[in-house]
């Protein structure tokens, strides 16, 4: 599992990549929680474009983070499922635990006009 | 071994199906039957064997009653729930009053919801039948004369006519019942719980109701597929989502079909059942998580295919 985050305006967005079973829990919980302890940020989005798939315990972590950041009242959202994550996500209804968004962009565009802003002028300094 | 009978498959209360429930039903079987002729019952009884299991039929409400088919005479059953009221009349009918049966009752743990069904249990009442009740708790006795006791219950727990037996069964070696090696696996649970693994004629059965398992302990993961391990057929509450689980109703005591699913796969059991059913959830509820675990089963298989069923009120299993 790796593991990396960036930061536009107030929202940052975390893109965990490979499986996030058993074996790579412990590095996605020590990774992702400390995000949801920032107190600068007001929404936090992960991006799952690299999970190919999560089991039950990498969505464990995942209520552990929802509920650190619900605790500060911060935003939480989950974009870019793949279709195998999505049907997860869907049966084991943490659909509803997160706001969920096609893409990176479609989130930040909800949660804040600065982090779109931010992330769009980042966007146009790659091409 | 050769298959379970579910009497009473509701986790914590009884329900019913309401009048609403049966005239939703009807709606849409009649709305499948628009335009279709029965000239028989035969062709009726197809129409309606051919519906949806939600629109056709429910999965019923009495809580926790499960009749393990052992192929030998003595009754052999698992928990007290409102089911066993049923159970015990079947029973009753099938031998008359008259002729002493021997009935051994494994007890999962001492909640309402798993005993509520003693005082209406027939065969308790009749002299010359013979009731062995096993449980990993020292206080099972206690619980069952309690729940009879004034002002809770017109008569007591000593009305009973049965010859009753009780015997402690301790957790994690195996014991010979009944023609069965049975083995006790304490559970997490407030009050803790006992899942039972009953193996016969090479066929195992696992009996795994109000179990949560949190996720948390590598461990506990490992020791449940090994209690799991190569079972025919594993009875797993499944009460919750996974999400309601890990959140809203952690330390709720309860599981989820995900977590069912996982632990069966890794353990290559057969068949997972999904037991202990959420009163809150209606048959279409029910139908559709049914088809939801099957779904998450084939997209996470990695080996033989494990067979999922919803338990409901009359289901019979057959090794």
């Amino acid at each position: 599992m790796q593991f990396q985050s960036r930061h536009f305006g107030s929202v940052a967005v975390a893109t965990p990549t490979g499986r996030l079973d058993h074996s790579a829990a412990a590095d996605f919980e020590k990774s992702l929680l400390p995000l949801a302890a920032e107190t600068q940020t007001s929404g936090l989005v992960i991006d799952f474009a690299a999970v190919d798939y999560i089991s039950s315990v990498g969505l464990r972590v995942l209520m552990l983070f929802a509920k650190a950041a619900r605790t500060r009242k911060a935003r939480i959202a989950a974009v870019t499922l793949q279709p195998i994550v999505a049907e997860v996500f869907a049966i084991s209804r943490f659909d509803s635990v997160f706001e969920m968004f096609p893409t990176v962009r479609d989130a930040l565009a909800a949660m804040s006009p600065d982090a779109l802003a931010a992330y769009d002028a980042s966007m146009a300094g790659q091409r | 071994m050769r298959g379970a009978r579910f009497w009473g498959t509701r986790g914590s209360l009884p329900v019913a199906l309401d009048a609403a429930g049966v005239r939703t039903k009807l709606k849409a079987a009649l709305r499948g039957a628009s335009g279709r002729t029965f000239a028989s019952d035969a062709d009726l009884d197809a129409y309606v064997d051919g519906l949806p299991f939600d629109v056709g039929s429910t999965f019923g409400g009495n809580t926790s009653c499960v009749e393990l088919l052992t192929g030998e005479r003595e009754y052999v059953v698992c928990d007290l729930g409102s089911g066993v009221r049923p159970f015990g009349q079947a029973a009753i009918a099938r031998h008359g009053p008259a002729a002493p049966q021997t009935y051994h009752v494994f007890v999962s743990h001492v909640h309402w919801d798993h005993i509520m069904g003693l005082p209406f249990f027939g065969p308790a009442y009749i002299p010359g039948n013979r009731l062995v009740f096993y449980g990993g708790h020292e206080n099972l006795e206690a619980a069952l004369r309690r729940q009879m006791e004034p002002p809770s219950f017109p008569v007591t727990f000593d009305v009973f006519r049965a010859a009753i037996d009780f015997v402690h069964l301790a957790p994690d070696v195996t014991h010979d019942v009944a023609g069965m090696r049975v083995t006790l696996k304490r559970q997490h649970h407030a009050g803790d719980s006992y899942g039972y693994r009953f193996e016969k004629d090479g066929r195992t059965i696992v009996y795994s109701t109000d179990s949560e398992h949190q996720l948390t302990e590598p461990g506990e993961l490992v020791a449940f597929t090994e209690f799991f391990r190569d079972a025919d057929l594993v009875i797993f509450d499944a009460m919750y989502s996974l999400a309601e689980a890990t959140s809203v109703k952690a330390d709720w005591g309860h599981s989820s079909n995900i977590v069912g699913v996982e632990l069966c796969q890794a353990a290559k059991v057969k068949e997972l059942c999904l037991f202990h059913h959420e009163p809150a959830l209606d048959d279409a509820a029910l139908a559709k998580m049914l088809a939801e675990t099957r779904r998450f089963e084939e997209i996470t298989r990695g080996g033989a295919p494990l067979r999922i069923s919803a338990a409901y009120d009359g289901l019979e299993i057959r090794l």
